[in-house]
């Protein structure tokens, strides 16, 4: 079957209760690419992910999955689709060798089979093979998920939050490992709350309470930022961060690691011109040593400015 | 008696052959925002353990708002607040049947907590939700109402594990402002995050490696004795030998 896009939806919409969980929801997602979902808990991941992998019916809309309707072909395309779902599903009282093993048997394959699609991650599983699933730290659980995941060799893998509760240098590494998938060729659907982790994707999607916000490449959306933005540093956080909150230009001040990023109101006055009223400003409230830079949004600024921008549904 | 909110030293705890804490020695002071960083596995929920009052340390030793962990941990859990991301309220109570109920245990009298629950609901925006359940609030409100009870009996430490997991960046920002008001009214905050940038809204932090406190300082220190541009080089960097498991 040939298909110009490996996901394709048009208006997704899943309601539980009063509550639309998707809201309108449709994206492409092109062969071969890394795209990423990226939002807080709550805003709709898990529910379009479950679509997306026949385990949930839509209310409204459609989805193709490697050109495979996922309502009609849910039967053929749950046997060419690799799923890691965001919660530890394998087995803690199996070894991770019986847990991959298991889930070869699953889809009438064997590991054996498998050991070129597997080996890159299975290296650093290897010498844990004989442990139980839950005695793995958080990472290499990850990674085994991730294995089992691939064992029956798909032709396109959904990881909902692989990296959640992972710390810093796990994460890293299993993006690594995915960067390595990808070259292969094969299309990944991932989700993270994490913004720092837009810029592993080629393309992302931002998403809050069901809606997607905004869908690009990870630098493009901060180009796309509509207003100056300005990082502003020194000074007490508390003091600077309320009295830049008072200038009546100031759209959003917000803490961003060791200074504020300061987005103004209007769009048609420089972040140079910004930056020396603002300066100006702090000087006359008598704030000392605060220094003030425009700079380039980032993927968290974006997802901040759209969040507010959209109307609540 | 020590001043400092905390003052650990050489504080150890081993598990049979394994040494989860490997001799921590730090102080926090009054009013500091304290950022407590390591990977998974580092030590960091065994420390603050022996540090509330739930696990004896193995050696060492370390006082909470002035008391011993060992010999007095009644007390220092009296003085202290917590909150966990896992648990912190009772979903199927409403949001003020949880602050009554967590004002009775830390014996808060009546009057102060109905004066005190209108505050709290106040500061995060929640005053018509007092009736609903917390199961039905969004995740965002719930972990700022937890930080909020868990400063309720205005203990002098609050001890916080890692209470942003998984919000929008915007509730994230407004929780962490939370922190900040509560240090600028002198309590003292040590907190575990996996975030980084958030570290660098500490006044000082330490990354823990294996068990041990491998760096400490402001973030800008810390940064600067590394030759790291960015926190997240130096915890790379200082993780990355034991990274393999």
């Amino acid at each position: 079957m040939t298909y110009e896009h490996a996901v394709e939806t048009e208006g997704l919409v899943r309601r539980f209760g009063d509550d639309a969980a998707l809201d309108q929801v449709s994206l492409q997602v092109e062969p071969g690419e890394l795209y990423g979902v990226i939002g807080p808990d709550g805003s709709g991941k898990t529910t379009l992910f479950r679509i997306l992998v026949t385990l949930l019916l839509p209310d409204a809309g459609a989805a193709r999955v490697l050109g495979r309707d996922v309502v009609r072909d849910f039967w053929d395309l749950r046997t060419r689709l690799g799923y890691m779902p965001g919660r530890f599903s394998l087995y803690p009282d199996l070894s991770v060798a019986e847990n991959l093993g298991f889930f070869a048997s699953l889809f009438d394959t064997t590991v054996a089979e498998a050991r070129d699609t597997i080996a890159p991650i299975w290296l650093q599983l290897e010498p844990f093979s004989s442990r139980r699933a839950g005695a793995l730290s958080g990472g290499m659980k990850q990674k085994l998920a991730l294995c089992c995941a691939l064992v029956h060799r798909p032709e396109i893998l959904f990881l909902d939050e692989p990296t959640t509760g992972v710390d810093a240098v796990s994460r890293k590494e299993f993006w690594d490992l995915l960067g390595r998938l990808k070259d292969e060729g094969l299309p990944i659907v991932v989700s993270t709350p994490y913004m720092d982790e837009a810029s592993r994707c080629d393309r992302v999607s931002l998403m809050q309470q069901g809606k997607l916000l905004v869908t690009d490449r990870p630098g493009e959306i901060g180009r796309r930022y509509p207003r100056p933005l300005l990082a502003v540093r020194g000074g007490q956080i508390l003091g600077l961060l309320g009295a830049l909150r008072r200038f009546p230009h100031a759209a959003a001040v917000w803490p961003f690691g060791d200074s504020l990023h300061y987005t103004d109101r209007r769009s048609d006055v420089s972040p140079e011109a910004v930056a020396r009223e603002l300066m100006a400003y702090v000087d006359s409230a008598g704030l000392a040593g605060v220094s003030i830079q425009p700079i380039a949004a980032g993927i968290e600024d974006a997802f901040m400015w759209y969040m507010v921008q959209e109307p609540a549904a | 008696m020590s001043e400092h909110a905390i003052d650990s030293r050489e504080l150890t705890r081993r598990f049979g052959d394994f040494t989860a804490v490997n001799a921590i020695t730090f102080h926090v002071e009054q009013g500091e925002v304290f950022g407590f960083l390591g990977a998974n596995g580092a030590g960091k929920t065994t420390a603050m353990r022996m540090l509330i009052g739930l696990l004896v340390p193995t050696s060492g030793s370390a006082t909470v708002a002035g008391f011993d962990i060992s010999s007095q941990a009644e007390q220092v859990r009296r003085r202290i607040g917590y909150m966990s991301q896992r648990f912190s309220l009772y979903e199927d109570l409403t949001v003020q049947e949880n602050i009554t109920l967590y004002g009775g245990i830390y014996g808060v009298s009546n009057r102060d907590i109905v004066t005190r629950t209108g505050e709290i609901l106040t500061r995060i925006g929640l005053q018509d939700a007092g009736k609903e359940l917390v199961r039905e609030i969004p995740l965002g409100w719930k972990q700022q109402l937890a930080f909020c009870v868990a400063l309720l009996h205005r203990p002098g430490i609050v001890f916080l594990d890692e209470p942003t997991g998984g919000v929008d960046p915007i509730t994230r920002r407004r929780f962490w402002e939370l922190i900040y008001e509560a240090a600028a009214e002198g309590t003292s905050v040590l907190v575990t995050t996996h975030y980084l940038d958030e570290a660098e809204y500490c006044n000082r932090i330490s990354i823990m490696v294996d068990g041990a406190i491998a760096a400490m300082g402001t973030p800008a220190e810390v940064r600067s004795r590394h030759g790291a541009a960015t926190l997240d080089e130096v915890f790379l960097r200082l993780t990355r030998p034991g990274a393999a498991a």
